[in-house]
């Protein structure tokens, strides 16, 4: 491997967060200025959203299973098992359900737009589609960045729901509990805030897989050999950046909502 | 139009720019990485002219007509396209220019998700508000100017390296800009296929009265250019009768270490005293 100066790695590191950060505000922008690629959105849409949701579902359902089912061993301890609805809604709408949706589309669309981009990128498409007069970042970024924030979104409350009810199964099933008190319990514990934060995390993450998904791609560099490298760090910067988005989200809405 | 153009004289390539230039370099410098390509480029290619740009493998050609459509920035110097400075200027102020000119890039460069259809009608469905029947005409027309009606629905990996390259060509044409770019249109191909695309660009050249800068590495290929004219009549290109000169002209520009050592005619070019030249030609 090549030895970089310390300085040119800096400079590299400068350099490519203020690129990002250009792409990032450049996508937001596009969608207030035409042309506006609507067909394409509705297509990046389809393909994100139809397309992640078994997978959504499969990973919703068992999240919140498994929630119940280690939730329910401690709370049997404590001779509160009537809790069990509330910890399972609360966990999953604030927590699991958005960031296990996000890291699954992260894995699945962050790789698939820096693959697609890095390939038209090396293969001089990007250029061709320059050269015609068509703007990449309105035609490619744009509809990307929207679609996924709004799949995003719904996939979150699907993943919710599904958790829920994958809950509400191993507690009737597993522990004898009323089906109706479950999801009265469910329903009863959430509060604004919580649901404000569980559907403000999607779109944020949404935004992160899209334009992370995009900047790689259109970045990639060295061939074939480069987009595979693109597409891996895609999906590792997108979860790590989303891990790190959650608990800064988490902290700044709790100091401002004053949670316990 | 079907009779031989007539002869003209006046010698048109190496001389000043002036306001009918489509395309003017000033002196203009490009590094890659620390790398010189390009030291001080001065060309310039005048309203119906046709520049042909030879140079070895790596000498810079490629770069010349990418700064021309602004795909890349010069480090130095001023570029001029249809007019309008282009050399400092922001990628989104650039479409509408590049709008009105067509390149053909060395690797074709086709949408490889989308089929030669909407290859061909990429600009047409982009410029908006064109339903799909809108666009068909078009197409058709932009196919079987490059002899391929009946690949619409195929897909650019199942094409032929030959077949790519009019693809690309019909997708840069169907507008009909002013101003053409070729990279290497004919690289990679064997006789029989180049000499049919370079028919096709003196087909583009005399019907549609397109300028051009055409980067290639067989000098037969402008010599081509230079000594036929397209006969609409019997839709094939006829060598001019001897004595006379195509009513387009026909420029050469030599590429060699990062700057230009030959900018002229063919006359001058076939006179050229220059070693490196005649070994060039040879
Ligand atoms: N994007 C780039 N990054 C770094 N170097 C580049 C890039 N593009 C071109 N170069 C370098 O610039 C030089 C000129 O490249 P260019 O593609 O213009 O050559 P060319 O004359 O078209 O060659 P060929 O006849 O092989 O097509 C080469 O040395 C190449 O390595
Ligand atoms: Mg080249």
């Amino acid at each position: 491997m090549e030895l970089v100066s310390p300085a040119d790695f800096a400079k590299d590191a400068v350099q490519a967060v203020q690129d990002y950060t250009l792409l990032a505000v450049r996508s937001v922008g596009n969608l207030f200025r035409p042309p506006r690629y609507v067909a394409d959105i509705v297509y990046q849409a389809d393909l994100i959203g139809v397309g992640s949701l078994p997978i959504v579902v499969l990973t919703g359902l068992s999240i919140g299973a498994e929630l119940a089912l280690n939730s329910a061993n401690t709370l049997q301890r404590f001779g509160s098992l009537s809790l069990i609805g509330q910890l399972v809604s609360v966990g999953m709408v604030r927590e699991l359900g958005p960031i296990i949706t996000g890291l699954m589309v992260a894995g699945r669309n962050a790789s698939g737009m820096a693959s697609e981009l890095g390939s038209m990128l090396v293969t001089e498409q990007i250029d061709a589609m320059r050269a015609l007069g068509t703007d990449p970042m309105k035609k490619l970024v744009t509809p990307r960045v929207a679609a996924t924030v709004f799949m995003l979104f719904f996939l979150t409350i699907i993943s919710d729901l599904l958790g829920l009810f994958g809950g509400a199964l191993i507690s009737t099933l597993l522990y004898h509990m009323d089906w109706h008190q479950y999801w009265s319990t469910a329903w009863q514990i959430l509060v604004f805030q919580d649901v404000f934060m569980g559907l403000l995390k999607p779109v944020l993450f949404g935004f992160v897989i899209a334009t992370i998904g995009c900047y790689y791609g259109l970045t990639a560099r060295g061939g074939t050999q480069g987009v595979g490298r693109a597409t891996t760090q895609a999906v590792v910067a997108s979860s790590v950046l989303i891990l790190v988005v959650d608990l800064l989200v988490t902290k700044l809405l709790m100091t401002i909502f004053a949670y316990q | 139009m079907a009779a031989p153009p007539s002869v003209t004289t006046e010698r048109l390539s190496g001389t000043q720019p002036s306001a009918s230039s489509l395309v003017v370099f000033e002196d203009v410098a490009l590094a890659f990485e620390g790398t010189p390509v390009l030291k001080g480029i001065s060309f310039h290619l005048a309203k119906g002219e046709t520049k042909a740009i030879f140079g070895v493998a790596g000498s810079g050609k490629s770069t010349i007509l990418k700064l021309t459509l602004g795909l890349l920035k010069p480090d130095a110097g001023r570029i001029y396209v249809l007019g309008e400075e282009i050399s400092q200027r922001k990628e989104e102020d650039l479409f509408e220019l590049r709008r009105r000119i067509g390149m053909v890039f060395q690797e074709s460069a086709l949408f490889d998700s989308l089929t030669v259809r909407e290859n061909v009608a990429f600009r047409l469905l982009e410029e908006g508000n064109v339903t799909e029947e809108e666009v068909d005409q078009p197409v058709r027309e932009a196919l079987s100017f490059v002899e391929l009606e009946n690949t619409v629905d195929m897909f650019p990996s199942e094409l032929s390296g030959g077949m790519r390259r009019r693809v690309a060509i019909a997708r840069a044409m169907i507008t009909h800009p002013e101003l053409m770019l070729y990279d290497s249109p004919t690289g990679g191909l064997d006789p029989v296929t180049a000499t049919t695309i370079i028919e096709l660009i003196i087909k583009q050249r005399d019907v549609f009265k397109t300028s051009s800068l055409l980067v290639t590495h067989r000098l037969q290929d402008a010599f081509i250019m230079a000594t036929h004219y397209f006969d609409r009549r019997r839709n094939r290109m006829q060598p001019l009768p001897p004595g006379t000169r195509s009513e387009v002209p026909m420029g050469f520009l030599i590429l060699r270490d990062g700057k230009i050592i030959f900018d002229g005619g063919l006359g001058e070019l076939v006179h050229t005293q220059d070693e490196y030249i005649r070994e060039y030609i040879s």
